[in-house]
Formats: structure tokens, sequence, C-alpha cells
């Protein structure tokens, strides 16, 4: 598998270390009353969709960055790939 | 009986190749393979059958071949399963029929042919059922040596193989007419092309055919073109290379035979090079192999394919003893009588199975020809002497023959457009699937592989997808003018399909290489096996080392038959890769033996080395595990002594392989609280701590001191097993979780090489090592101070008082380039001491004296609660895992915590992994009350001692128990005691 790296181009998918669901970018509030609820439902409840998925992906053998990338499950093309860092950015603002 | 040669074809006559076949010296040419040379010396048997042990000859020219599987020796090793039709003919090369004994000539186990009514499909499932205790002990074994091919010489891989990366615009896979124009329009069009063929030649089926190209022979015509080609800078040619997988976004493994055919490897050169090939495109020219239909015993030497037959005439230019005779549903037949008769070659008669009038073109060289006619039954146990006909009347007639030539359709080679799911469809107008017109990633099929069988049809086919190919990577195209073709030969123009023939209760092989017959197929259609998988897996139909080439068609159209279903219905299995056998040496490449996996060397590896240590692997790492000194013959002897020695003065160990993380940032005390469970928003400057590491769902991540170096500066250690996942897990949080955070990580596991220095002398020790200036007295420098200093006059270093043994204790880090000298001078100075250096051994017997957790107790499973560190998770803030610690589940009263484990007697010796029982009660799981997580023997307590899980374990303190381990049937009586079994007040770390 290819993965367009958003800084580095191309990059074989050997360099990465896969996590799963790009949803764990987004940790609930630990001060919530339901906090318990919430932080299980993140942590083990995911969805598992035949297409379009995102999910992270590790650049461990490259620059260290956390990537998500959008990938069809059912052929395993991949969409695209951005920084999890400038999604992160964008979710909690 | 050696057959003549003609002096054409595709042969070097001036070099002739001595080689041995069973111990019998053969002698053959240039350009032949092992196949043809043994043909060229009237060899057709060449092997027995899997599972009947059926004398088999070779039936193919090429790498569909299911019966030419030899042994060579190589390398003073043996390969076996090597196919003599794609085996190159060397000087010296040896070669060995298998699956025989005592000879191929004369098998033992031949009567298994006699045996075959009972040796059907499921034979085995069926019969070998009682007693179950057999199957393993008696009954496999045996059935195992019976069967099979090769064996294994379960000697390590003398040779050497290699891996290699390639990248292209456009892969060509086969280099026959029309993978070579392919190659040459995208080539002229400026596409990076890259041409990969299984052969030694170009030319694919052209070489052993008689049409001329442009006025040329076939060979003649492809040499040129590659000639022309490898002038391009833009283009590469893979010769011996078979393509044989295709992965994701245009992805492809390959073959290249490097030097399979030379006697040995040329110095610095490996066996085999796997190829990975990153493609833009792909355009798939891999051919079609043709069929042999299932007829009663068509499976004797001397039988094969007609256009097996034509390549060892026509390119191996071998006459063979006729008579011949030649059985075909199409034009292809015809094609293969005209060769053999303008070589000379008797040919007795042509049976074409189709109803046609056509007049017999070859009445005057004596050929009779039966129209709507078919071979129903051969005879000759060791090679053909006779077939038997069936005319279009239902008269029988016997006919004499050495040679019977079979040709009945070809079936594209579609392996590689379907490893991506892309089911082959099946395409009527030539009886065989053919690849799905929209392929994933840009690949394209043309010329035989997409169905397209006459030559120019081939020019107009593969310029129409090259042309596609071009455009569609935002290349011009250039018009080329194809090259006439003249001889020209329409093989599957009016063909008839012939699937299987029965009489009566007479065998028909589908499946050569696994002996699988038609009976097989309707037999496990009887049982139940419906389904295209379940038969193959029932009858092992397509499932030998040739992955059901020439069988795979025919067993689907026979079950479609059984079924009544027509063949779009029936449907086939997709292929897998590899399309050919690739050996695990290829696959390994270079990481085997000490190069499996990289070893990582602690900084003072050297001298440790040079000091006599014994090594031990913890992970990639190798450190050293005990110092031995002279007269000491037991390992324990070695870790009791530095175990003593560095609880009474003082000893050193190399602790760099701990995972060290650089922090930096404005946040980087926020960033720090949040990932430890406890508390580090008021850490000091120039103050280490103890943190804790959860993983969100509450369990122990890891653990590790932090030390304060400045104001936005951190070093944090993780375990040595855990440096990797916590770096991932911190970049994780960092870039996903908090990214507002002004926090900056980098891992300096390599740059520092850290030494312990323990024991009640250390502060004596570093005194010495501690250059002048720097104060480390007990005041300045206390339990848990951390600072940047200098050491032996100027050298950078870092401080932390730490402990992990219990004892005074410090480590001291310098830039990695030091460490080897460091560990030198630290030991030289210990000693004046009577200090000794110490391994992993004494550092893991020690932590378990003073209850330090590690790995051991850090297994994925523990919660802070379970190893006594409750306290450890703040309430006061939120860190990574503090919400989930706090589930129900994680804190029942039930739950574990770790404990003290010791011994009533002083000579029980305590393993960990054993189980823990209450007194008094059953051994069966229902009871277990815990375990033990590590067990060490205590020199300072003359005891063996251990660290467990317990369930309520902390309110058993002064329990007995029973330490039960069922795999040394041992149960020993102990006592519940605290984990910290020396100095559980801590006196020793802060004097």
């Amino acid at each position: 598998m290819i993965i367009p790296h958003p800084l580095l181009g191309p990059r074989d998918s050997q360099e990465f270390v896969y996590m799963g669901d790009a949803s764990l970018i987004k940790r609930p509030d630990p001060k919530k009353q339901n906090a318990q609820s919430e932080f299980y439902e993140y942590l083990y409840l995911r969805n598992n969709p035949a297409g379009t998925h995102k999910e992270l992906w590790f650049h461990e053998q490259g620059d260290r960055s956390w990537l998500i990338v959008t990938r069809n499950t059912l052929t395993h093309e991949v969409i695209g790939a951005e920084l999890a860092h400038d999604m992160g950015f964008e979710s909690k603002d | 009986m050696t057959n003549k040669r003609s002096k054409g074809g595709i042969i070097d006559y001036s070099k002739v190749i001595y080689f041995s076949f069973n111990n019998k010296s053969l002698c053959g040419f240039k350009g032949d393979t092992l196949a043809s040379a043994l043909i060229a010396n009237g060899i057709f048997l060449v092997g027995r059958s899997f599972k009947y042990h059926r004398p088999r000859g070779v039936m193919s020219a090429g790498s569909e071949e299911p019966n030419g599987l030899v042994t060579i020796k190589r390398s003073g090793s043996t390969v076996p399963n090597v196919l003599a039709t794609t085996l190159e003919l060397y000087p010296g090369l040896e070669a060995f029929s298998q699956n025989c004994w005592p000879s191929v000539e004369n098998d033992f186990l031949a009567i298994n042919d006699l045996l075959a009514p009972f040796l059907t499909a499921g034979f085995y499932y069926k019969t070998f059922m009682w007693p179950k205790s057999f199957w393993e002990a008696v009954y496999e074994p045996i059935i195992r040596k019976a069967a099979g091919l090769g064996s294994l010489n379960t000697k390590s891989d003398p040779d050497e193989y290699d891996k290699g990366f390639l990248h292209c615009d456009l892969l060509v896979v086969g280099a026959g007419v029309a993978g070579l124009w392919a190659a040459k329009l995208a080539t002229k069009a400026g596409l990076k092309v890259l041409l990969a063929d299984e052969d030694f030649l170009v030319g694919g089926r052209t070489l052993s055919e008689t049409e001329l190209l442009g006025g040329m022979k076939g060979v003649d015509w492809a040499s040129k073109i590659l000639d022309e080609l490898k002038r391009s800078a833009n283009f590469r040619y893979l010769s011996r290379t078979t393509v044989y997988g295709t992965y994701d976004h245009g992805i492809f493994g390959a073959l290249e035979k490097v030097s399979d055919h030379m006697p040995v490897s040329p110095e610095g050169k490996p066996r085999q090079t796997l190829w990975r090939i990153y493609s833009r495109a792909s355009l798939i020219c891999s051919g079609a192999t043709e069929r042999i239909t299932a007829f009663p015993n068509n499976d004797r030497p001397g039988i094969m394919q007609a256009g097996a037959l034509r390549s060892f005439v026509n390119r191996w230019s071998i006459i063979p003893k006729g008579p011949v005779i030649v059985f075909s549903s199409t034009g292809d037949g015809e094609r293969t009588v005209r060769d053999l008769l303008s070589n000379g070659i008797s040919v007795r008669a042509l049976i074409d199975s189709r109803e046609i009038t056509k007049e017999n073109i070859f009445e005057s060289d004596g050929v009779e020809v039966f129209r709507g006619a078919k071979v129903i039954d051969t005879f000759g146990r060791k090679g053909i002497t006779h077939a038997e006909i069936e005319t279009e009347i239902g008269e029988k007639k016997k006919l004499e023959c050495r040679l019977l030539a079979v040709s009945t359709g070809w079936n594209p080679n579609i392996h590689l457009t379907s490893h991506h799911r892309a089911k082959p469809r099946w395409n009527k107008k030539i009886h065989s699937f053919v690849a799905q017109d929209k392929l994933p990633n840009n690949m394209f099929v043309a010329g035989a592989a997409a169905g397209v069988f006459s030559t120019p049809d081939i020019f107009t086919d593969v310029t129409k997808k090259t042309e596609i190919i071009i455009a569609l990577l935002g290349f011009k195209k250039s018009k080329f003018t194809a090259p006439s073709v003249e001889n020209i030969f329409y093989a599957q123009v009016e063909s008839d399909v012939i699937w299987h023939i029965s009489n009566g209760n007479k065998r028909a092989w589908v499946d050569l290489q696994n002996d699988v017959t038609v009976k097989d197929i309707q037999l496990s259609h009887q049982e139940g096996f419906v389904s295209v998988e379940h038969l193959k897996r029932y009858t092992t139909l397509g499932m030998a080392t040739d992955q059901g080439k020439n069988s795979n068609v025919t067993g689907l159209a026979i079950m479609a038959e059984i079924t009544g279903k027509s063949l779009e219905n029936v449907g086939t299995t997709i292929f897998r890769p590899p399309y050919i056998p690739i050996s695990i040496g290829a696959l390994a490449g270079r990481s085997r033996d000490k190069n499996f996996r990289p070893v990582r060397l602690t900084p003072s590896h050297h001298w440790a080395k040079e000091n006599g240590a014994v090594f031990i692997e913890a992970g990639q790492w190798l450190r050293a595990q005990y110092f031995p000194r002279p007269g000491e013959t037991n390992w324990r002897q070695s870790v009791d002594r530095e175990v003593l020695v560095t609880r009474s003065s003082v000893g050193v160990c190399d602790v760099s392989t701990l995972g060290k993380i650089d922090i930096q940032g404005k946040d980087s005390t926020e960033f720090i609280n949040r990932v430890y469970a406890n508390g580090f928003a008021r850490l000091p400057v120039g103050k280490s701590r103890y943190g804790l590491m959860l993983r969100e769902d509450g369990i122990v991540m890891d653990d590790g001191t932090t030390a304060r170096l400045g104001e936005t500066h951190y070093i944090m250690t993780t375990t040595t097993a855990n440096a990797v996942g916590v770096f991932r897990h911190l970049e994780f949080c960092r870039q996903c979780l908090w990214p507002n955070l002004d926090v900056h990580l980098i891992s300096t596991t390599e740059s520092w090489a850290q030494f312990a220095i323990a024991g009640p002398n250390s502060r004596r020790v570093l005194r010495k090592v501690v250059d002048k200036e720097f104060d480390i007295s007990n005041d300045a420098f206390p339990f848990m101070a951390c600072g940047e200093l200098t050491v032996f006059s100027g050298i950078r270093a870092r401080l932390f008082r730490i402990s992990f043994s219990g004892e005074l204790a410090y480590e001291v880090a310098v830039p990695s380039k030091f460490g080897n000298s460091m560990m030198a001078k630290l030991t030289e100075v210990a000693a004046e001491f009577d200090g000794v250096p110490y391994g992993t051994e004494a550092l893991g017997v020690m932590r378990i004296e003073k209850g330090h957790v590690a790995g051991n107790e850090l297994n994925g499973q523990t919660t802070a609660r379970d190893l006594g560190m409750a306290k450890f998770v703040s309430t006061k803030k939120d860190s990574i895992g503090a919400v989930l610690s706090r589930r129900e589940g994680l804190n029942s009263d039930d739950g574990y915590s770790l404990v003290g484990i010791k011994p009533h007697s002083k000579s029980d010796v305590l393993v960990a992994g054993s189980h823990l029982f209450s007194n008094g009660s059953e051994i069966t799981a229902k009871f277990d009350q815990g375990y033990i997580t590590s067990a060490a023997y205590s020199p300072s307590l003359e005891s063996s001692i251990a660290l467990g899980l317990l369930k309520r374990g902390d309110k058993r303190i002064g329990e007995n128990i029973k330490v039960v381990n069922l795999l040394a049937k041992s149960n020993t009586e102990a006592k519940v005691v605290s984990p910290h079994f020396i100095d559980p007040n801590g006196e020793r770390l802060r004097g």
C-alpha cells in the first residue's frame, strides 16, 4: 500500500504503524457528568464500515507524523491523507 | 534411445553441456532446458505421481508443468520441486526424480495404483478415523511419506538471496509478441518501462511457432526489438523474472532467477532476487496455457500438449521418434501435424473431435484424419505405446504411437488480474475465463492473456491498450506500423470444446500434479460438495505447486456439467499470489541468521565483552547478563556475588537501554502532568519523580522516572521494552489529542549512555568521577535530585539520584560516544572499594528483593491498584486512563494485589508462572487465587523469593498459601509477605 503523506509525498505503508479509527482523536471531556460512559464508547465502540474509513497511521520510520488516512476498506483505495495535528486543531477550536 | 536433433531451433550446437539425471551422464546444448535435454536424450519418464505413484513424463514446456518436477543438487545441498521445463541446462547439473523408491523405473509404491478404487477423494478423512490418537502418531506420518512431491533436506539454505525495489510508469508482464510491442510503443512515448519475462529469451510463444514477423523468424524479430529498446534509458528488461503477485496501489512482486542457470552463483551475486515493483500502470501480456482434456489414461509419459511438442520440435529442434498421434479440438491440430511433417517426424493420425467436413491435406504424407473422433484410452506403462480411438460412427480402433499430442484449447493466464479480487468472467467464444474489463490500479490485459490468439489481432489489441495507457499517464503516442505476419495460423477458429471423455471405469486425470480424476470430482459432488471452493478443498484440485494452471478450468467445466449449471454460474475461485512457488529463502532475503533482525549493542558492549560478560538478548538489545570471575562454575555464583557486593559496597551497571525522551516547550509541565497518572505539576527544577503511565482503558502501560532539568525541560525514562510504544503514544497525545500544547518530543535513548552506580559506597565512587566544583553531598544532592554537571575533567554529564536496587544509588549519563570508556573508568574506581560491574540478572534479583515492579508485573493486565499504587492515580486532575481506571470492574474487592511470597523451607524454589492456592483448597482453576510474576534466589535473604498477584493480597500478609506448578508437579508451602523484602522503609536510599 502507498500512503500519500501530505509533507513527504507517496510513502510505502511499511514505514507506518497502524492504530485504528480516526475518531480516537476526539477524546471525551473528562469533567462531564457521564464521562465514564463517554470514555467507554470512545474506547470500545467503533463503526466498522464497508467502504470509506478514516484511520490513524503513524509515520514511525519517517517524520513521526500521525496521519489521518481516508481509505476504502473494500478496495484498499486511499482517497487522501492529512496531518492529524491539523485535524486535531480543527476539532478542538 | 536418443532422439535426433535438426540443425534448426534456438540452440548453440557449439556449446555442449554435460549433466546427469538419476546419476546417468547425459549431454545437451546451450539453449536447452532440462526438459528439452531429457527428451532429446529419449527420456520421457521423469517422475512418479503424487498419490498413485503412476509413471509421469513432461507434459508442457513452461511454468505450468505438473509432472516434470525434479530435485537438484546445488551448493552442496538439494532443492526439491524444480521445474524441468523452465530449468536452464548448465554444466554439471545433477537432477533426480522425485516420489519414487527405489527408482523411477521401479517404484515400490506403484501398488497404490492398484489400490486406486479405495484411494478416492476424501479417502483419508473417511478411513483413518479410528482410533483418534492414531492419526498423528501412525496414519499421518505414513501417508505423508507415501504421498507428496520432493522432500526438504532440513539443512540451512546455502544460497544467498537479495531484495530490490524498482519504480516505473508501466510494468509489462511477459515479453512475447504483445509484451515486446507494448514495451516498444510505451518506451518510444517516453514512459519509464519495465519489461519482465520468466524465460531466458524474449519472444514468448513466437519462439516455438513458425510464423514470420516482418519477414523474420520470431526469435530474430524479438531480439531485434529488444536490442532497439535496450538503447533507451527509460527501458529496463528483467530476464528470467516471474511477476508472481499483484498488490495494492500498483505494487507487484517479482522473482528474478539470477543464477539458477549456473552451477554456482558468481561471487557477490545472489541465487535469486525478490523485486518489489512500484508501477503507475501495468499491462499483463502473460499469454495462455494449453489445456489437456480429461480422457481416460491421459497421464502416460509421451502424452503432452501439442503446443509443447511444437516447442520441443521448433525451438529445441528435437526430432522425436514417431509415430505421433495428434488429438485436437481446434485448428492447432493441423498446425501441429504440419510442423511435425516438415521436420520429417512420422505422424500416424490426426484425431479431430470437430464434426466438420474438410479435406485431408496430409493424405500424401500417410496421415489418417478422423473427424468427429476422440481418444478413449491409452496403453503403455512407462510410456505410451497405443491410443484407442472412437470414430464418428462409434467404431473403436487401437493405433500405435510413441507420442500423443493434445490440443484442446487455450486458457488465458489471468492470475495476476484476479489477485485483487476482480473475479474473472466466462468468455463463450474461447471457452475460458478472461479478466474483467475494468481492473484496479490502471491494470490492462492484452494479447493471448486477453483471449486474443491470432498474431495480427494481438498487434491490434496491444496497440490499442498501450495507447490508452500512454494517454492515461499523460504522454503522447507516436505511430508505429505493426510488422507483417506471414505463415499465419488461426488456432482457435472453429474450435470445439471437449472437457472430458468417459469410458467405463477408466480414470481420466484433471489435475495431474495432485492426482485428481474426473471421478473424484463426481464423487465430491455426490457427497454434497456443491460450491467451487469446497470442491477444491475436498479433492485438492488445483492445490499443488502448479496451483491448477492446467486443471482449474477443466475442473470447473466438469463441475458445471454435473450440476447442470452454465460455467458463468458455477464461477471460478480467484487466484492468489504467488503465481509460481517462491522459496522461503527468497522471501527472507538477507534477513536470516544473525541478520534476521538488527542487534542493538549497549554503549559499554565492547568493555563488557573484554571483561568476559555473558550476554542475553532483551528484545533487540544484547545486554550483559553477568560477569563470571575465575573459579565460578555456575551462573548463580556470579549473580549472588554481584548482588552481595553491590549491597555491601558498590556495583556498576549499564542501563542505557531504558528509553529516554527529551521533552521541551512551554507547556511541557502540563503535558507530562496529563500523560502520567500521578501529579507532576509541582515537581521542582533539579528533582526527579517516579511516574506511572496508564493506557486510556485504565491499565498500567509503563513506568519510569522523569527529571526536571529546567523550567521547560524534562527527561523522561521508560522501560526498555516499552521505549518505542511510549514514544509513539506520547506523539499521539501531542499531535492528536492536545495539538494546542506547545511541547516537543525527541527520543534520546541512543544519544546518552547511562550507568547505575548502586551501593553504600556509590557516593564515594562518584566523588572521584564528578568534577570537583560540583557538590554531591547528601544535603546538596539529596534522594531524587537531578542535575547537569561534568565528569572526568569536563565531560558533559547528567546525574540522577534514583535507585532501582533499593540502595543508595545514582544514575549518571554521558554522551554515548563516551559510554565504553565511562564504564571502564567507573569499574576501575569502583574496584578501589572492591566494587563490581553487575549485569541484568543481579539487577533483576535486587529489584525483586526491593519489591519494585517491572515488565513481569506491568503485563498489560494490571491496574495501579493491583500493583499497590492506587494512590498514584490522582483524582485532582485529568490524565490518560484516569476516568476508566475508576471503573467498577477494575476496583472490585476481589481484585489482585502485589505481594511478596517466601517459601517455608529455604531449600524450596519458587518459579514464575506458578499459581497460588489457599491452604486446603482444591487445586483447580475455580479456586485459583493468583500467580507468581517474578521469582529469584535472594542471596541477601538466602532464600528463594517471589513477587506475585494474589486476590485481596494486601489483606492477607502473613497467610500461609500453596504455590503450585502443575508443569513441574510441585506444590510448595509458602507465606504471603510484604513485597519489600529489603529495607521496607527506604532508609538506605536516603543515606
